[in-house]
C-alpha cells in the first residue's frame, strides 16, 4: 500500500484517541494507582510498591483459574475453528437458502450474553430443560448443577453454540472472496476435494482466520457471564474463570489493592499471548 | 450431486443445533409456570399469552428494552463518527506513531471488561454521569471504537487511492468528498461495522449493569429480579429472553446481503 506521509491525519484520529484516552486510559491509570497502594480510606493510603503483585502472584486462586481459562480457551478454539471452516464450506452459495443459513447462523451472536445463560440454563435442566432430559433418558447422570465436570462440558457447549457462527460467517465470507477461476483450474487439473481445501481455500482464508482465532482468544479469555448465570462459577471452582475470580475479589471481598494487580497481570496476559500469535503470524508471511 | 446432498444435511444439522435451545425457550415462554414445571412437553399444552403481558404491562420491565436500544444506539452513533475519520487516516496516510497508535486501539479490545468494573464506576460517577444511558454507550466504546477502526480500515484500503486524487482534482473539498463520494464506496463496510458494534454493545451486561441502577437499567439487568420468594418465574423470564432476540434479528436482517461480502474486503 502506497501511502502518503502526512502528519495532519493526526487530526482524523484525534477523536479517536480523545475517546478512548477518556474511557480507558483514566481507568487503567486508576488501577495502576490501586495496585501499588494500600487504601484503608480517602486519606489514609500508603505506597506498597510490588507488596500487591507479588501476594498475588503467589495466590494459589490465581494459578487454579490461570490454567482452567488456558484449557478453557484452548478448547474452545481447538473446537470452534475447525467446525466453523467446516460450516462455512457446507454452506449454500448463493441464492436465498444462502441468506437464511447466514440470518439463522447469525441469532445466537445477537442475544445478549445473560440471556444465553438463562437459555442453556433451562434447556440443560434434567427436570424442566429438552438436553438435560434427554440425556438423563439416555442413561447418561448428566448435572450441571452439582457434577463438575458435567458443569465444565456445558459452558463449552454454550461457547460452542454461541460463537462457532463468528468464525463461520468469517469464513464464509473469505470463501466467496475467492476467484470462480481458482476452482477452474483445479478442476483442470484434477485436483482432489482435499487438494483444493488445502492450496485454494485455506490460504485464501487465512485473514479471516486470524482475525477469528484472535477474536475468540479474547473473548473466551475473558468469559464471564455465561458461567456467571449457569453456575455461578461451581459446582466447586470448576467453571470459575479468571474474570470470576477477578470481580469475587474487587466486588466482593473489595480487596482493591490485590484485585488491582491482579487486573494488571491478566491483562498483559491476554496482551501477550495475542502480541505472540499475532507476531507468530506476520513472521511465518514474511518467511514465504 | 452426492457431495451437495451430503453438505445440504450437515448444514441443516447444524442449524438445527443452533435453533433448538433458542425453540425451547419459545415454548417455554408461552406455557404456564405450573406447566413448566409439572412435566416436559415439546409444545405447550396451554398456550397462553399471559408471560409476554406481564412484560408489556409493566413499566419497570419494558423501560429495559428501551434503555438498552437507547445507549445501544448512541454507541453505534458514536463509534462510526469516530472511527470512520481515524479509518481513513489509518488506510491513507503515513504519520508519527500510526503503527504504535493502531495497535494501542487493538490492545483495548483485549481488555477484560471485568478490569475496567470499578474504575468505570468511580469515573463516572465523579462526572455524574452515572446511571445515564451516555455512561453506557461511552464505556462500550472501549472495545468497540478499535474494532470499528480496525473493521473500516480493512474497507477503505480495499477503495483504490485514485479515487481521492482525482476527487481533489475536480475541487472536492476533503468533507465533501468524504461525505459525497467516499462513504458511499463502502457503504457494505459501514453496514458491517454497524452490525457488529451493535451486536457487542447489545450482548454485553457486565459493564451496563454496573454504571447504571434505575434509570437506564438494560434489559438483561432487569432479568436477574424474576427469582423471587416462590423461586424463578421461568414463564416470564424466557418471555424476556425471547423478546431479546427481536432487535438483533432486525438488524442482521437489514445487513444480511452486506455480511457475505463483508469481510472478504478486509484485511487484518
Amino acid at each position: 500500500m502506497n501511502k502518503t506521509e502526512n502528519n495532519k491525519a493526526w487530526f482524523l484520529v484525534l477523536p479517536v484517541f480523545v475517546l478512548v484516552a477518556f474511557s480507558a486510559v483514566i481507568p487503567l491509570m486508576t488501577v495502576v494507582n490501586y495496585s501499588v497502594q494500600d487504601i484503608f480510606d480517602q486519606n489514609n493510603a500508603y505506597f506498597v510498591g510490588a507488596e500487591w503483585f507479588r501476594e498475588v502472584l503467589r495466590d494459589p486462586r490465581l494459578h487454579d483459574s490461570l490454567l482452567r481459562q488456558f484449557i478453557y480457551s484452548f478448547a474452545v478454539l481447538a473446537i470452534e475453528i475447525p467446525l466453523g471452516i467446516g460450516v462455512a464450506l457446507m454452506m449454500p452459495t448463493k441464492g436465498r437458502m444462502a441468506s437464511l443459513c447466514l440470518i439463522l447462523l447469525a441469532i445466537p451472536l445477537l442475544i445478549p450474553w445473560n440471556v444465553v445463560g438463562t437459555i442453556w440454563q433451562i434447556f440443560g435442566r434434567g427436570d424442566i430443560g429438552l438436553f438435560g432430559a434427554a440425556l438423563n433418558g439416555l442413561g447418561i447422570d448428566y448435572n450441571y448443577a452439582s457434577n463438575p465436570a458435567d458443569a465444565w462440558a456445558t459452558v463449552l457447549l454454550i461457547d460452542v453454540w454461541h460463537w462457532t457462527s463468528l468464525v463461520a460467517l468469517l469464513c464464509y465470507s473469505g470463501l466467496r472472496a475467492i476467484p470462480e477461476a481458482f476452482y477452474q483450474a483445479a478442476e483442470i487439473d484434477r485436483a482432489s476435494k482435499w487438494a483444493v481445501f488445502r492450496y485454494i481455500q485455506l490460504p485464501r482464508l487465512k485473514s479471516v482466520l486470524v482475525i477469528g482465532v484472535l477474536l475468540r482468544f479474547m473473548d473466551s479469555f475473558m468469559i464471564y457471564t455465561e458461567p456467571f448465570v449457569l453456575t455461578g462459577g461451581g459446582p466447586g471452582n470448576s467453571t470459575t474463570f479468571l474474570s470470576q475470580t477477578l470481580t469475587k475479589m474487587a466486588v466482593g471481598q473489595f480487596d482493591l489493592g490485590p484485585a488491582a494487580a491482579f487486573s494488571l497481570v491478566y491483562f498483559l496476559i491476554v496482551l501477550l499471548v495475542s502480541w505472540l500469535f499475532f507476531t507468530t503470524i506476520t513472521h511465518m508471511d514474511k518467511a514465504k | 450431486m452426492k457431495m451437495s446432498k451430503r453438505k445440504t444435511l450437515g448444514i441443516s444439522l447444524y442449524i438445527l443445533f443452533v435453533l433448538v435451545p433458542i425453540y425451547w425457550l419459545l415454548n417455554m415462554s408461552f406455557k404456564t409456570n405450573e406447566e413448566i414445571l409439572s412435566s416436559l412437553t415439546l409444545w405447550p399444552q396451554h398456550f397462553t399469552l399471559a408471560n409476554y403481558e406481564v412484560i408489556f404491562s409493566d413499566p419497570s420491565w419494558y423501560s429495559g428494552y428501551i434503555n438498552s436500544m437507547l445507549y445501544v444506539s448512541m454507541n453505534v452513533v458514536i463509534t462510526l463518527l469516530v472511527a470512520l475519520p481515524a479509518a481513513y487516516a489509518f488506510s491513507r496516510y503515513r504519520f508519527v506513531g500510526d503503527k504504535h497508535l493502531f495497535f494501542w486501539l487493538l490492545t483495548n479490545r483485549m481488555a477484560p471488561p471485568a478490569v475496567f468494573l470499578l474504575p468505570f464506576f468511580q469515573l463516572y460517577s465523579s462526572v455524574g454521569l452515572f446511571d445515564t444511558h451516555i455512561a453506557v454507550a461511552l464505556a462500550h466504546c472501549l472495545f468497540n471504537v478499535p474494532l470499528a477502526v480496525w473493521i473500516l480500515e480493512g474497507f477503505m484500503s480495499g477503495v483504490p487511492r485514485e479515487i481521492d486524487e482525482t476527487a481533489y482534482i475536480d475541487g472536492y473539498s476533503f468533507p465533501r468528498f468524504f461525505v459525497r463520494i467516499f462513504l458511499p464506496m463502502i457503504r457494505s463496510g459501514i453496514g458491517v461495522t454497524a452490525f457488529f458494534t451493535f451486536m457487542f454493545s447489545w450482548v454485553e451486561l457486565l459493564l451496563a449493569r454496573t454504571l447504571t441502577s434505575v434509570e437506564a437499567k438494560p434489559i438483561a439487568a432487569i432479568m436477574t429480579r424474576t427469582v423471587g420468594a416462590a423461586g424463578i418465574d421461568w414463564g416470564v423470564l424466557s418471555a424476556a429472553g425471547a423478546l431479546t432476540i427481536i432487535p438483533g434479528l432486525l438488524v442482521i436482517w437489514f445487513v444480511r446481503n452486506h455480511v457475505a461480502k463483508g469481510f472478504a474486503l478486509g484485511r487484518v
